[in-house]
């Protein structure tokens, strides 16, 4: 294999708690830790260690935003990608956008494996994968714990609600990640001062000629109807008739 | 008035119960006509339950060898055929959904909604977004094809006919590619009632410190009659399969009863639990933030406070 490309989007980051602003035209972002999506670091771990044994030789990290997202690219690039590639735009993408631009940046680098999260952390769309396969006209690996390559196929193992589906694909392949394909590497400091010097392109999406303008619109924003604190009971006996009172047990 | 078509789902010889309720979410739509499609490998029994479900008009089956294993790449340009006749395409938001829909929507060319929540109007919904800390409002312009998943755990399933709807056969005319080859499903599945559609659920978290003390979790569910679920934690450690994971990257439910045993309540746990109707917490932390949210909560020793149970509940 030659190239993997890696799709690394840049979201709030998990620990943070989110908060809807008061007058509900958003959440509050300002000011606020933004991080790789938790996803798209397993993406990229996968793709570094197949690069590692030697079966691929170029790893590429894409991401689709501002300028501020070559924060996480240059993050990207510390943790092992070679280059990395900017569709830079300030409008808000959404996954087929996100799925249309990321088929440009295919028809020029070619690559022969794509790998992103399964869901974005902040959208939790759980879309853009999919739609990359369907417009590429090519194989998807979805929800992957566990990827073999052998002959230019893929064996992707794949969580599902059943339990563990095996597939096999041809390269090239769309594979989107699930947290249990491995554990994400730390950036070491040497590494950060390195990727400084790494290549980053940022390419106007304008001038790939996508169309990506959001198709739906968001009219408003509002916090869940929370649950609040119950009672406490002392025992086992306590929480039996507690159970028994609600007529959840018999 | 529009026409929706909603995508069956199945294991090869059953209707998932997944399907009734994206019918509920459709019943809210104002619909013309609710169609659902059965795509197999020998739809018969899988469409009889199909027609079953009440406000069905239609029950369309799509019987070809392809359709034995439910591949997205092979599905998805079937669906998108179809889909030329309606106004809106439902599938649940289960693995099937989220896997098969977005290509099907990507080659109709348009965005898809994941995640119904709540149906606001004939184009405007409601879907979780940040782990289900926020609700957005989404709108679809007029004109656009609706393609969305249904949050399963926000609807009940819809209930039985009077009368059966039809069964047809249709024609689809679609190219399916073979780039895409099933090869097996490793189960981990048991004979405890399917933790998405249990009434009771009691699940196990890191707390319970290994595969062997789950024995404890299996045990207290059997004598409820409940579902088995777990933590994130509990999977990473090898202690239960994924298809246990309850939480933002596992399954979203909503027993009457959920049971939580050695969790401490991380947000992504308890994005999967916000609908159940009672939630109780038994942790040895009396500061774990899982007790934020729990109706009944108990400080104490897992492996003390359920042979206690056990007990009190006699038998
Ligand atoms: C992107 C992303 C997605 C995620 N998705 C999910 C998801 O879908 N589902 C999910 O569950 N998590 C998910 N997580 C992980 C989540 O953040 C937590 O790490 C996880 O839920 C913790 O599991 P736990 O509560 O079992 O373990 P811990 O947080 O370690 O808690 C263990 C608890 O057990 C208690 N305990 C220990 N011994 C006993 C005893 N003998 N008796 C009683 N109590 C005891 C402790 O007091 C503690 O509160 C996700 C994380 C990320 C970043
Ligand atoms: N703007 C973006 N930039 C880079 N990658 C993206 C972007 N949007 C989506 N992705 C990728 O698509 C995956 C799924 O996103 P979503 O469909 O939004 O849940 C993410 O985990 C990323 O790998």
């Amino acid at each position: 294999m030659q190239k993997i490309l890696v799709c690394l989007k840049r979201v709030v980051d998990y620990n943070v708690r989110i908060r809807v602003k008061p007058d509900g035209t958003g959440v509050v972002t300002d000011g606020v830790k933004m991080s790789i999506n938790p996803f798209d670091e397993i993406a990229l771990e996968e793709a570094l260690r197949i690069r590692e044994r030697g079966d691929a030789s170029e790893v590429i990290a894409l991401s689709i935003g501002t300028d501020d997202s070559q924060q996480q690219l240059r993050t990207g690039l510390a943790m092992g990608a070679d280059r990395a590639i900017l569709v830079q735009t300030d409008g808000e993408v959404e996954p087929l956008g996100a799925a249309r631009a990321i088929l440009k940046v295919i028809e020029k680098e070619s690559p022969d494996l794509v790998i992103l999260g399964k869901q974005a952390i902040d959208d939790d769309c759980n879309q853009t994968g999919q739609m990359l396969a369907a417009l590429w006209d090519r194989p998807q690996a979805t929800f992957a714990s566990k990827l073999e390559f052998a002959d230019g196929k893929v064996t992707a193992t794949r969580e599902v609600d059943a339990g563990l589906e095996v597939i096999e694909v041809d390269l090239p392949a769309v594979v989107t990640t699930d947290l249990r394909l491995n554990e994400p590497r730390y950036v070491k400091l040497p590494d950060i001062m390195k990727a400084k010097k790494k290549p980053l392109e940022s390419i106007p999406v304008a001038d790939l000629g996508a169309e990506i303008a959001p198709q739906l619109s968001s009219s408003a924003y509002e916090p869940p109807s929370g649950r609040s604190r119950g009672i406490m009971v002392n025992d086992a006996a306590e929480l039996v008739s507690a159970l028994r009172d609600k007529g959840l047990i018999e | 008035m529009s026409k929706i078509l909603i995508i069956a789902e199945h294991n090869g010889s059953e209707l998932n119960p997944s399907t009734a309720k994206c019918v509920s979410c459709a019943s809210d739509m104002s619909a013309e006509a609710i169609d659902i499609v059965v795509l197999a490998d020998g739809a018969g029994a899988i469409a009889t339950a199909a027609a079953a479900i009440e406000s069905v008009s239609r029950v369309l089956t799509v019987d070809r060898a392809d359709n034995a294993a439910p591949l997205a790449a092979v599905l998805a340009p079937q669906i998108a055929a179809l889909a030329e006749s309606y106004d809106c395409v439902l599938a649940p938001s289960t693995t099937f959904g989220k896997d098969i829909l977005p290509r099907a929507a990507a080659l109709l060319g348009v965005g898809q909604i994941s995640d119904i929540m709540a149906v606001l109007g004939p184009r405007q919904f409601k879907r979780p977004i940040y782990a289900g800390n926020a609700i957005v409002t989404v709108d679809v312009p007029a004109g656009m094809k609706i393609v969305a998943t249904v949050r399963v755990a926000s609807y009940r399933a819809a209930a039985d006919a009077a009368s059966p709807a039809p069964i047809e056969a249709a024609d689809v005319d679609a190219a399916i590619p073979t780039h895409t080859r099933f090869v097996e499903l490793q189960s981990g599945s048991s004979d405890r009632p399917d933790l998405q559609t249990a009434r009771r659920v009691v699940s196990g978290g890191r707390g319970v410190g290994s595969e062997a003390n789950f024995e404890i979790i299996y045990s207290l569910a059997d004598k409820l009659g409940a579902g088995v679920g777990a933590s994130r934690a509990a999977v990473d450690a090898g202690f239960v399969p994924n298809d246990m994971q309850v939480g933002q990257t596992g399954k979203i439910i909503a027993p009457e009863l959920y049971m939580a045993f050695g969790i401490s309540g991380a947000i992504q746990h308890l994005t999967g639990i916000k609908d159940a109707g009672t939630i109780v917490a038994v942790n040895k932390d009396a500061e774990a933030p899982i007790f934020e949210i729990a109706d009944i909560g108990l400080v104490g020793d897992l492996f003390q406070v359920i042979p206690e149970l056990d007990k009190a509940l006699g038998g």
